[in-house]
């Protein structure tokens, strides 16, 4: 029998609001599905687009990007320039047959450990209803043999 | 005895093989001081006369097109194996290229669209092309046309690059100036500098440090200053993102860079890069507003991966998604 499918999800973290927010989840010990890894960057506007479409072309079924919320940035324009950069890399993903619960966007403060239960377990149930986003296998095979 | 060097296309427009005629009088030096073995858009040459040839007797070949069918790709070794300096020639044979757009399709809807839905088109017979076909006892075979477009790199291993759409006659002489005197730089290299478009652009000092923008146009919606960078004036210019080396000749015609020359060498997905750049600019922090703004560009896969999405991290579109 084959493996049963587990989303492999990765999120990009800011460091002072989801990041936190994920510890304090963990803490507080809310169970959540263990599909994500977790990266931790400074901001999220420091999560440059090559890094979700590498994180797809490497394997993951979906990509989580957490930031602080509109007006709490710690770098003040951060989180703006995310969500404009997600905006057209949303539509860029679909383009390219990549379908829209596979890529979300979340603002969390650091005392929302609840939300990111939630947010985990649904983004995770709908990619599991998607099935697997194969990319990786298709991005390398290819190249041999077209 | 002069060295040997060879031209090949695969799937291109003929535009590369323009290019080699646009160093006008200067081919002629070209010409004089190399033998030419193979040049089928020119010459009459065949591939059994390149299959006679001993291995790595081609001291250069220059290659351009994307390989897209196994006619090409057969090529491509062929010559890799005869070849001592395989330069990957233009944009198509580099990243893909315009023929690297197919990519958002697949063989059978790009068959379909040619051969039964065109509203150009004439088949009433709904001939199709196929790799084998029998009549009168005759085979007749053409090749195989393929699901993706790849890059001369993700078929054989390439020693240089010629980026551009095609390469400027100055990249074409440095390189042939270069080979000639054996002063070739680390395998790998794209022969162009290693530095964006607007560092050489004439309007670079028009350009603020920081743009807002508030709304996108297609250059066939306004009238461009020509004094003025052009993306300070809300048209997509690529040249924060692209290698330079071309001479500014789109921005100098007074249109804005879509990229042609590819990255530098620090980007390793050039639409993602081109991307993230100019979205930023939307002035706005209004998730409405920045939609609206953003609308002003309805084609990112073909506005940011016209040269480059084979090249790109995902390098087509999903197949069960075509
Ligand atoms: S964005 Fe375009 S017009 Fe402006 S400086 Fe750069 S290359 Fe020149
Ligand atoms: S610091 Fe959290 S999004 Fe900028």
């Amino acid at each position: 029998m084959p493996e049963p499918f587990e989303p492999r999800i990765v999120a990009f973290f800011c460091n002072w609001c989801t990041y936190l927010a994920a510890d304090l989840a963990g803490t507080s010990r809310l169970r959540y599905a263990p599909n994500a890894r977790v990266i931790r960057v400074m901001c999220s506007g420091r999560i440059d687009p090559q890094f979700v479409l590498d994180a797809f072309a490497r394997g993951a079924d979906g990509v989580l990007i957490g930031g602080c919320h509109p007006g709490d940035c710690h770098y003040q324009e951060g989180n703006y320039k995310c969500l404009r950069r997600f905006q057209l890399l949303k539509r860029l993903a679909s383009q390219m047959g990549i379908e829209d619960d596979r890529l979300r966007l979340e603002w969390i403060s650091a005392s929302e450990g609840e939300r990111v239960r939630t947010v985990m377990n649904d983004m995770v149930e709908k990619i599991r209803a998607l099935g697997p986003l194969g990319r990786r296998k298709e991005v390398e095979e290819e190249a041999v043999v077209a | 005895m002069k060295p040997k060097v060879a031209f090949y296309w695969c799937a291109s427009c003929g535009g590369c093989e323009e290019a080699v005629i646009d160093l006008a009088e200067k081919v002629l030096d070209v010409v004089a001081a190399v033998d030419i073995v193979f040049w089928p858009v020119a010459l009459d040459f065949k591939t059994k006369d390149v299959e006679a040839m001993a291995d790595g007797s081609i001291v250069a070949t220059f290659l351009n097109g994307a390989i897209r069918n196994s006619e090409q790709e057969e090529m491509a070794h062929l010559l890799r194996r005869k070849t001592q300096v395989l330069l990957a020639f233009g944009a198509c044979a580099q990243l893909g290229g315009i023929p690297g757009l197919g990519n958002l399709w697949n063989r059978d809807t790009i068959f379909n669209e040619v051969y039964r839905d065109s509203p150009a088109l004439v088949n009433p017979d709904g001939v199709f092309p196929v790799t084998e076909h029998r009549d009168n006892g005759h085979t007749l075979r053409l090749p195989k046309f393929f699901d993706t477009v790849l890059t001369l790199d993700q078929v054989v291993d390439v020693d240089y690059y010629l980026p551009g759409c095609p390469p400027t006659p100055n990249i074409i002489e440095q390189a042939i100036g270069a080979l000639l005197s054996g002063k070739l730089p680390p395998k790998g290299s794209v022969l162009a500098p290693d530095v964006a478009l607007c560092e050489e652009c004439s309007r670079r000092d028009t350009k603020p440090e920081k743009l807002a923008l508030e709304a996108f146009h297609r250059p066939s919606e306004v009238l461009i200053d020509e004094s003025k960078c052009i993306l300070a004036q809300g048209v997509p210019c690529l040249g924060a993102a692209t290698r330079s080396g071309c001479g500014a000749q789109c921005v100098e015609g007074n249109m804005p860079c879509t990229g042609c020359f590819g990255p530098t060498s620090r980007v390793r997905d050039a639409g993602a890069k081109s991307l993230s750049a100019i979205a930023s600019m939307a002035a706005s922090n209004d998730e409405a507003e920045i939609e609206r703004i953003l609308a002003g560009i309805p084609d990112p896969a073909g506005m940011f991966y016209r040269y480059s999405l084979p090249a790109s991290r995902l390098r087509r579109k999903r197949q069960e998604a075509v």
